[in-house]
């Protein structure tokens, strides 16, 4: 009996030791990099926040997705910028884009919360109805395209005053990462590793919609301005967040597409793992990879949250009105660069970041400029967008200013959704 | 002479403990057992919180009545949720009564959502609004109905399995509901929410959620007269108790299985079609969230009492509303909502056990044990 008894504490021990144990994995990264290229921006915190304040987040998934960690760390350091507690800072993750969202918004509205964030696309129509449910909260919604439109006062109803859109000029970055992956290929082709012709991105992206168009196109801008040779490949895994697809969509382009660098717009860390794994450089997206890959990242541009965290905080505390588009570039420490991986990136890298960093701020490099790029051969000197979002798909808007495409101008989202040459999209 | 009687003990190896059924428990002992569990697992919870957090018990357990009631939209989340899930075993538990595993609710509640979706989207510009809701209302039923009579027909007139065909009925629904997210986003997001579908909500009395609520009160009382008091009710039990026996008193046993079967699925589309006219005015592949399944649960712990299952309904919804709030407040991952979910469910599935049967720790070998230690 004694002897079943053992057994039995035995048994119960071990499942509380299963419980208690947590994953403790080291920082094995010891690969070498540099400063920030581009330097940080001081935030405007010099305001009073009233101690009721409550700012709530609504977040598709958990940290262990790079793009909502990428909030999350966000709000965090939003948090401890302006001195908020713990219980004024309420965020809610793996909120589907469904009616889940709804639910949490209208939670998040009802714990008295004056400003509730959303961070996924799909979360923007479950959204609305609750911004028109509490007309005297603020909905501020990253990467949706509806607030311009739903704000219009028409004969048949008043504008929608409190729901936001928010981005951020992001293709600046991509170009920027771009550069680097360009001057990576020149190193690799002066090494006599690959021809100028085998120069062949290979990018990983979700869906094939303006956001992730936008994102590519910019980033092989930036990689074709130093490597004139450079060609790209783009597959589609269908999803925001699918580790298996993401691998295996890498893996696809290096063995089958003879790609000789990977780049990527999805959330998991399937295409970076797959590069360190097969050794072919990886240029990131949200945030550094270096610790999981420090053989194969080079740098990884992200969009930064926390300056506009820190605005719609301001506005609504001081009683301001939130722009109803609201997109942050380099000055406003919106667009940031991860430290470059000097073991991995070619030399002058760094200098030659900060060298366009400058260029950008100043207004004389145009990421979309359009004697940059071609469609069929041709010099795009008109193009119609649908940036209204009447949900009737129809362009309206034109795009070309001053021989640029406007990126994000006339409403936060990108909308560049060009197919332009030297681009193959394969599924 | 005592150690031969020991060595021949250890051979015939009587069990530790050994299990009776219990005749009948008095009710109030039953729910005292239940009570107990309740206590239990919100005791185990507790600790597991306490483990993980470092915050004390107390705050555990007011997070979890906030996570409930602690705001005026929490109170009527709580309440619609409850009368989401509580309809949805109301379905079930018609089939269930006969005897008919219908674990196809997810699938049933489906295809009346996307019946729902369907019409809102393609004839919501075309005709006015009460017969729009007329309209979604009549092809949700129908839809459903269908989504129920194909298993009990192949059931009914070729003996096929009623489990398997009903949780195969599911992924159709799934796989039609994502066909038609393809077909109607234009965006490529494949999302239909509120923006898309804006003709043909339910009218709004009191509060948003209140009509939705107010149906299902009304469909418990309305089941609870049909199963008790109507010869259709009588019927079904019969055929649940024995087929032969229906047959032989004169009971179409095969119309009885199809006529329940089309009410159970006609009541998990009425579900659905509440969900997306009257709350959602959405649509996605989890619109059901395993209300489906959940409510197998529900009907089972209220022994198909359809009273009892406002309690138990209630009591999954609560406690799934309060581990969502703990792993909210004390900053943990989503999943650990999931795991006092599970922690609380084992222990009130696990009570039937005792409600049902009796532990009888074996004292007679302990005596022995004693008596050996004893001489020793």
């Amino acid at each position: 009996m004694f002897k079943k008894l053992t057994a039995l504490l035995l048994a119960a021990l071990m499942c509380l030791g299963a419980v208690a144990m947590t994953a403790c994995s080291g920082d094995g990264s010891e690969a070498e990099t540099s400063e920030l290229p581009i330097s940080e921006v001081a935030l405007d915190t010099d305001f009073e926040i009233p101690e009721t304040f409550k700012i709530g987040f609504i977040c598709l998934h958990d940290e262990n997705s790079t793009y909502d960690k990428n909030f999350i760390d966000a709000a965090k350091r939003m948090q401890t910028a302006l001195g908020l507690k713990d219980e004024q800072v309420i965020i809610k993750t793996n909120v589907e884009e469904g009616p889940a969202c709804t639910d949490a918004a209208r939670d998040l509205a009802g714990q008295g919360c004056a400003i509730v964030f959303a961070n996924s696309f799909g979360h923007e129509g479950y959204l609305i109805p609750v911004a028109k449910e509490f007309p005297n909260v603020e909905f501020c919604h990253a990467t949706g395209t509806k607030a311009h439109t739903e704000a219009l006062d028409t004969d048949e109803k008043e504008g929608l005053k409190n729901f936001h859109n928010a981005f951020a000029d992001i293709y600046q970055g991509r170009f920027l990462a771009g550069v680097a992956a360009g001057m990576k290929l020149n190193e690799m082709i002066k090494d006599g590793k690959i021809t100028a012709e085998q120069a062949v991105i290979g990018y990983v992206g979700a869906f094939p919609y303006a956001e992730v168009v936008s994102g590519y196109t910019s980033f092989f801008l930036g990689a074709r301005s130093v490597c004139p040779s450079v060609t790209m490949k783009v597959r589609y895994t269908k999803s925001w967040y699918n580790e298996a697809e993401e691998k295996s969509a890498a893996e696809a382009l290096i063995t089958k597409d003879k790609c000789v660098l990977i780049s990527q717009h999805a959330d998991s860390m399937g295409a970076p793992n797959a590069c360190e794994v097969a050794g072919v450089p990886n240029v990131s997206y949200n945030g550094s990879t270096v610790a999981a890959c420090p053989e194969t990242f080079i740098v990884s541009s992200a969009i930064n949250w926390t300056p506009y965290y820190v605005y719609i905080v301001k506005q609504v505390v001081t009683g301001k009105e939130i722009a109803v588009d609201w997109c942050g570039g380099i000055k406003e420490g919106s667009v940031v660069l991860s430290a470059i991986n000097l073991d991995v990136a070619a030399e002058g890298t760094f200098e030659k970041i900060q060298e366009l960093v400058t260029k950008i701020q100043a207004g004389e490099l145009d990421v979309f400029d359009i004697d940059t790029f071609t469609v069929n051969g041709k010099k795009v000197e008109s193009y119609l967008t649908d940036v209204d979002d009447f949900g009737d798909f129809a362009p309206e808007t034109e795009a070309i200013k001053d021989g640029a495409f406007a990126e994000s101008s006339d409403r936060s989202a990108p909308y560049f959704d060009i197919r332009i040459d030297g681009i193959t999209e394969l599924s | 002479m005592k150690n031969d009687v020991k060595v021949k003990e250890k051979k015939t190896h009587e069990p530790l403990i050994h299990i009776t059924k219990r005749a009948a428990l008095p009710l109030s002992q039953a729910i005292l057992i239940r009570v107990v569990a309740i206590l239990a697992s919100l005791l185990f919870c507790g600790v597991i919180t306490i483990f993980v957090t470092g915050d004390n018990p107390f705050s555990v357990y007011a997070t979890i009545f906030d996570g409930a009631f602690g705001t005026s939209v929490r109170i009527w989340r709580t309440l619609l949720e409850t009368a989401m899930l509580l309809a949805v075993a109301l379905a079930l538990t018609t089939a269930f009564k006969m005897r008919f595993w219908n674990i196809g609710g997810e699938g049933q509640i489906l295809i009346g959502a996307l019946a729902t979706a369907v019409c809102m989207f393609y004839i919501g510009n075309s005709v006015p609004r009460w017969a729009l809701i007329l309209i979604m209302l009549v092809t949700a039923l129908i839809a459903g109905a269908v989504w129920g009579l194909l298993p009990a027909f192949f059931k009914a007139h070729f003996g096929t399995n009623e489990t398997l065909f009903t949780l195969m009925m599911n992924y159709v629904s799934i796989q039609l509901v994502r066909f038609f997210l393809n077909v109607a986003d234009k965006s490529g997001q494949s999302t239909i929410g509120p923006t898309e579908l804006t003709h043909g909500w339910l009218p709004e009395i009191i509060h948003p959620y209140f009509l939705s609520i107010l149906v299902v009160a009304v469909l418990t009382v309305v089941i609870y007269i049909y199963l008790k008091y109507t010869k259709h009710g009588y019927e079904i039990s019969v055929v649940g108790e024995s087929e032969n026996t229906a047959r032989y008193i004169g009971i179409n046993v095969k119309k009885v299985m199809l006529r329940t079967m089309a009410i159970s699925g006609a009541i998990c589309a009425l579900v659905g079609f509440l969900l997306v006219g009257g709350t959602h005015h959405g649509i996605t592949t989890s619109t059901a969230d395993s209300r489906g399944f959940t409510a197998i649960m529900v009907s089972w712990l209220a022994h198909f009492n359809p009273f009892m299952m406002v309690l138990t309904s209630a009591l999954i919804i609560f406690m799934a509303h309060g581990a969502e709030e703990v792993s909210s407040v004390f900053g943990l991952n989503a999943s650990f909502a999931d795991i006092l979910t599970g922690i609380i469910l084992f222990f009130i599935i696990g009570c039937e056990f005792f409600v049902n049967y009796q532990l009888h720790v074996n004292r007679k070998k302990k005596n022995l044990a004693d008596e050996a230690k004893e001489v020793a």
